[in-house]
């Protein structure tokens, strides 16, 4: 016998040395497949490198402050936290009942050949350019709603502070609706996936059991599936929060807080997109690259969160 | 009893026609989106389009043909960043975590974790740090910056179509291989991957659909440009760029130019999605 088998490692080494160029490339694979996490640390130490000059002269005041002032060279950060904040909200308030109804309707009721051009559809939503939306909603939307959308929901109702003020059309609500409908399609393939793995004996059962096409829904599809749908909507917020070019285009660009959803307003991807050209300060460029660290963040643990929601659901039935 | 019944039937009519008019309200944004582009674009777009320079303000007239080279510029210099390391990413997770060698668990479902964050950051995140990195210390931006923005947002649609095609070919093709002695590495090349590479072109297409459309990351690594640009270390002109500077402009005439750019870059885009579906049909063995 050549090898002493009963001596594992010279076992280990005859079989690992039989083909060596299989031990280099193997690392060769392996060093891109990992600089990919490496890559994701150096885009969050490399923001904070571009930051740090901000952060050490404003602090905390960062993000607590109402103030942006590129002029006296005052940079708050909350104006923009705000408009993010509300802005997304819109969109998912707006997109997460459109979507999943729509995702529930293409897996469960519609016959297949509808639900196959209608999936096809709202995935083409998906791959139109951001910069088209936009084009979009400065000379469709905004119009739209500033000579019939917003007037009319002043005059029933104007006594919320929501929609008082003059209709200007750009503004934190066209960003808010030009978001919703981006988002939609991410929100509804996710949710349509997150339903196809509910395995089909259950809608059966619940058939069987004289349940309505609805009560099949809710009973065998809702149910079980609450954790991975709430995922996906999440996953549609992550995007929201970090939509630039459209919503650049319909906000009306103003760091200002104001109650009103008619009131132009800025989102920290908007107020990058917008102020970059005009930032010739050192502090105003880091306080930009700030909000940016600030939006990295943010959307890192939405995403992150929102991944382990589908994961669960999807992995709970597939293992089934 | 019986009406009890009828609530029933009721509430099921009611909230079935609610899911179906649901699925009404989401298709509608795109109908108008499509439709408006497809107007005012066809109105607008002519052959100088394609074949002029952009004219100053005031001059009617002019095109984007400095902008359409650009983009071209771009996405292949994108490709040279996102195409090798995409692959390489996505032939490690399918040849060699999937197959469960010894350790790769944890570190695969770490890289997996890191594709899906890679691919759901913003993008404008993506250019700030090129920003960072690349624009602030040379002190200028370039086409360089623009295509290692882009190269960098291809890399988890590469990898992920990749790493799922690959799993698809069968292990016992794998075995064949090996049973006839050949190095793992040849099996993977030579057979795994060559006997797979149309279905992972339909990725690297895919990536290009994705990355032509971005503007967010182009306008502090690409900046822009009015005139013609061949140096890749100066900046440079994109279509996607192009179209923001025109649609907030108020002027008329760049306002039609920008509804016949997002003529050309639907139509561009829509056909690269198309193409992947072409090289997937004609032998229907390539893609199942």
């Amino acid at each position: 016998m050549e090898f002493d088998l009963s001596n594992k490692s010279e076992l280990a080494k005859a079989k690992r040395d039989f083909h060596p160029g299989d031990r280099i490339f193997g690392r060769a694979l392996m060093l891109p497949a990992y600089s990919l996490l490496i890559l994701l640390v150096a885009i969050a130490l490399f923001l904070l490198h571009g930051a740090w000059p901000s952060i050490q002269r404003f602090g905390l005041k960062f993000v607590f402050s109402s103030t942006w002032d590129p002029v006296r060279e005052v940079f708050g950060a909350l104006p923009v936290i705000y408009g993010t904040i509300v802005s997304s909200s819109i969109a998912v308030l707006i997109a997460a009942p459109v979507s999943i109804g729509a995702a529930l309707f293409l897996n469960e009721l519609a016959p297949r050949r509808v639900s196959e051009i209608v999936g096809h559809l709202i995935e083409m939503l998906a791959a139109i350019p951001s910069v088209v939306f936009g084009l979009w909603g400065i000379f469709v939307l905004a119009p739209w709603l500033r000579s019939v959308v917003e007037p009319a929901l002043g005059r029933f109702f104007g006594f919320l502070p929501l929609f008082q003020g003059p209709p200007y059309g750009v503004g934190m609500l066209a960003a808010g609706l030009i978001l919703a409908i981006m988002i939609m399609p991410t929100v509804a393939s996710i949710s349509r996936e997150v339903f196809h793995s509910i395995p089909r004996v259950q809608r059966e059962a619940a058939l069987a059991l004289g349940a309505t096409r609805w009560e099949m829904i809710r009973l065998a599809v809702l149910s079980g599936t609450k954790s991975g749908v709430f995922g996906a909507v999440i996953l549609g917020l992550g995007r929201a929060l970090g939509e630039t070019m459209a919503v650049t285009m319909v906000i009306g660009n103003r760091s200002h807080i104001s109650a009103s959803l008619f009131a132009p307003a800025q989102t920290m991807a908007s107020a990058i997109a917008n102020e970059y050209a005009e930032a010739t300060s050192d502090i105003h460029l880091s306080a930009l690259v700030g909000v940016g660290l600030t939006l990295f963040v943010v959307t890192f643990i939405i995403n992150a969160i929102a991944r382990i929601f589908v994961w669960r659901t999807t992995l709970r039935w597939s293992a089934k | 009893m019986i009406a009890e019944q009828r609530g029933r039937t009721i509430k099921n009519v009611l909230m079935c026609s609610a899911l179906a008019f649901a699925a009404l309200i989401a298709i509608i944004p795109l109908v108008s989106v499509f439709g408006y582009v497809f107007l005012r674009g066809f109105s607008s777009i002519s052959v100088e389009f394609f074949t002029s320079m952009p004219r100053p303000v005031g001059e009617t007239g002019g095109g984007m043909a400095n902008a359409l080279a650009g983009t071209g510029i771009l996405i292949g210099l994108a490709g040279l960043v996102g195409i090798p390391w995409g692959l390489a990413a996505g032939i490690y997770l399918s040849e060699y975590v999937a197959a469960g060698e010894k350790g790769a668990g944890l570190g695969g479902a770490a890289i997996r974790f890191g594709i899906d964050m890679l691919a759901s950051i913003p993008s404008i995140i993506v250019g700030l740090f090129v920003y960072v990195v690349v624009v602030m210390p040379f002190k200028h931006f370039s086409a360089w910056a623009g295509g290692l923005a882009l190269g960098i947002l291809m890399i988890p649609t590469v990898a992920r179509t990749t790493e799922e095609l690959l799993k698809m070919v069968p292990v016992h093709v794998r075995e064949a291989g090996l049973a006839l002695g050949l190095p793992r590495w040849k099996v993977i090349v030579y057979i795994v991957v060559k006997g797979s590479l149309r279905p992972i072109s339909t990725g690297i297409v895919l990536a290009i659909a994705r990355v032509s459309g971005e503007t967010a990351p182009l306008l502090f690594t690409a900046f822009g440009n009015q005139y013609w640009s061949h140096d890749l270390s100066a900046p440079i002109a994109s279509l996607p760029v192009q179209i923001y500077t025109y649609a907030v402009s108020p002027f008329d005439d760049w306002h039609r130019q920008a509804w016949a750019g997002a003529l050309v870059l639907i139509l561009f885009v829509s056909s690269l999605n198309l193409l992947t579906r072409v090289i997937l049909k004609p032998s229907g063995r390539a893609g199942a």
